[in-house]
């Protein structure tokens, strides 16, 4: 048998509630093979408390504590200072939300769990907008992207305004690690995770999740969407050490941004003029990453 | 500890005890010939639900497979097809 490339314990289990080819399911699944057991879990509402626990079976073999939407934070400092209490130092906690529950709702709490240097993880899982209640458009929407309250129709054209840069929000709180990681590159995940679990004090993960029924394409595409997402630079894959920025994967030349658009239900309207706008930002955001990685 | 917790519902059963077979609609199959071992497969399932035999061959575990079909559009030798469940 060939070498496994990420750890091969399951502290995921099956049988769980999420759609068929759901994205945020694999974060979730990397993420724990990156942390390990010894490690407690908090997840506001969003599509993971539905997809762990159809009353009374859990999914995760470590212990999962639902907090309300907007509390995430402050659930992990909590947790941790009740941690600390048992003397259970080995335990590492981590905050489980999505992009609504991050980028909006639980904004002021993760703000506050930043500054207090809580001394755990925090990963927003990344499908780009409320799907638990039925894809209405989030801070972290895209431009131009259809949600069902972003509709397009003679009157709209999907999302008017840009992404929320939840990573800048995050850095400007200087912790000690903060890194983008993707469903389609599992290896740099967990090795992410497994760095971020070896340092003290806030971490941070934004994770993309593709999302079949929200973002419009059929399930065995996760991978290839996902893949697309960083490979035209719509995504990158980056991480912050102690303020200093650096790329994890840089291609020659990206691929055109289209090939990543094309892929889905949800840019589909997009007409030309409309594609090269948004190549036109995603080659800005790219350039001024770059330009952060060269003040390291 | 856990008589200072307050009352909730707190869930202890393996989700695994949910068997999703019937969200499939078709079923991967995997031609042992065409395959390499390389668990790409694996790797990428959101469900747990391949396995591997004792000589290293992907098993799908049909209990819980919801054929997203994931498996066989990663699978670069293209060992896996999706068969219509009757
Ligand atoms: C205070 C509060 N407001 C609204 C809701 C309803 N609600 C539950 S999940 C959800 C969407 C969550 O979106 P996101 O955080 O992006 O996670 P996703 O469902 O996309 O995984 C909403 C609006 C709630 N549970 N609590
Ligand atoms: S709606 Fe999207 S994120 Fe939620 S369970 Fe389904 S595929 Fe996963
Ligand atoms: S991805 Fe294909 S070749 Fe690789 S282990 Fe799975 S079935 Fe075999
Ligand atoms: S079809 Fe989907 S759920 Fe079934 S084994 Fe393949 S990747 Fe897993
Ligand atoms: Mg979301």
């Amino acid at each position: 048998m060939a070498r496994l490339t990420i750890p091969a314990q399951e502290l995921m289990r099956s049988g769980h509630s999420a759609c068929p080819g759901c994205g945020a399911t694999l974060v979730m699944r990397y993420l724990l093979k990156g942390l390990g057991e010894r490690t407690i879990v908090t997840v506001p509402a969003c599509c993971w408390t539905v997809i762990a626990t159809p009353f009374p079976t859990t999914a995760l073999d470590v212990p999962m504590l639902d907090c309300a939407f907007e509390a995430t934070g402050a659930s992990i400092s909590g947790l941790r200072a009740a941690a600390d209490q048992l003397g259970l130092k080995d335990v590492t906690i981590v905050g489980f939300a999505g992009d609504g529950g991050t980028a909006d709702i639980g904004l002021q709490a993760l703000s506050g769990m930043l500054e207090r240097r809580t001394d755990g993880i925090y990963l927003m899982y990344d499908n780009e907008a409320y799907m638990n209640t039925g894809v209405q458009r989030s801070g972290a929407t895209p431009e131009g992207a259809w949600t069902t309250t972003t509709p397009v129709d003679e009157f709209s054209r999907g999302k008017l305004e840009p992404k929320k840069d939840i990573m800048a929000i995050i850095a400007a709180h200087n912790p000690p690690y903060a890194a983008t990681v993707n469903v389609a590159f599992p290896e740099d995940f967990v090795k992410k995770v497994e760095k971020a679990k070896a340092i003290h004090g806030p971490r941070f993960f934004h994770a993309l999740a593709p999302c079949p029924p929200g973002w419009r394409y059929s399930s065995e595409k996760t991978i290839e969407v996902a893949r697309l997402a960083t490979d035209t630079n719509v995504f990158p894959l980056y991480e912050i050490v102690d303020g200093v920025y650096h790329i994890t994967r840089k291609l020659g030349v990206a691929k055109p941004v289209r090939e990543y658009l094309q892929t889905q239900g949800r840019f589909s309207h997009l007409d030309d003029a409309e594609v090269a706008k948004i190549q036109a930002q995603v080659d800005a955001r790219w350039k001024r990453l770059l330009a952060l990685e060269g003040l390291a | 500890m856990e008589e200072d917790l307050p009352e909730a519902p707190i869930a202890t059963t393996p989700s695994d005890v949910n068997h999703t077979a019937s969200w499939r609609t078709f079923r991967p199959v995997i031609d042992l010939k065409l395959c390499t071992k390389c668990n790409v497969c694996w790797k990428f399932c959101p469900d747990d639900a391949i396995a591997f035999d004792g000589v290293g061959f992907p098993v799908i575990r049909l209990d819980y497979c919801k054929g997203c079909a994931i498996c066989a559009e990663e699978c670069k030798p293209k060992a896996i097809t999706m068969v219509k469940e009757d």
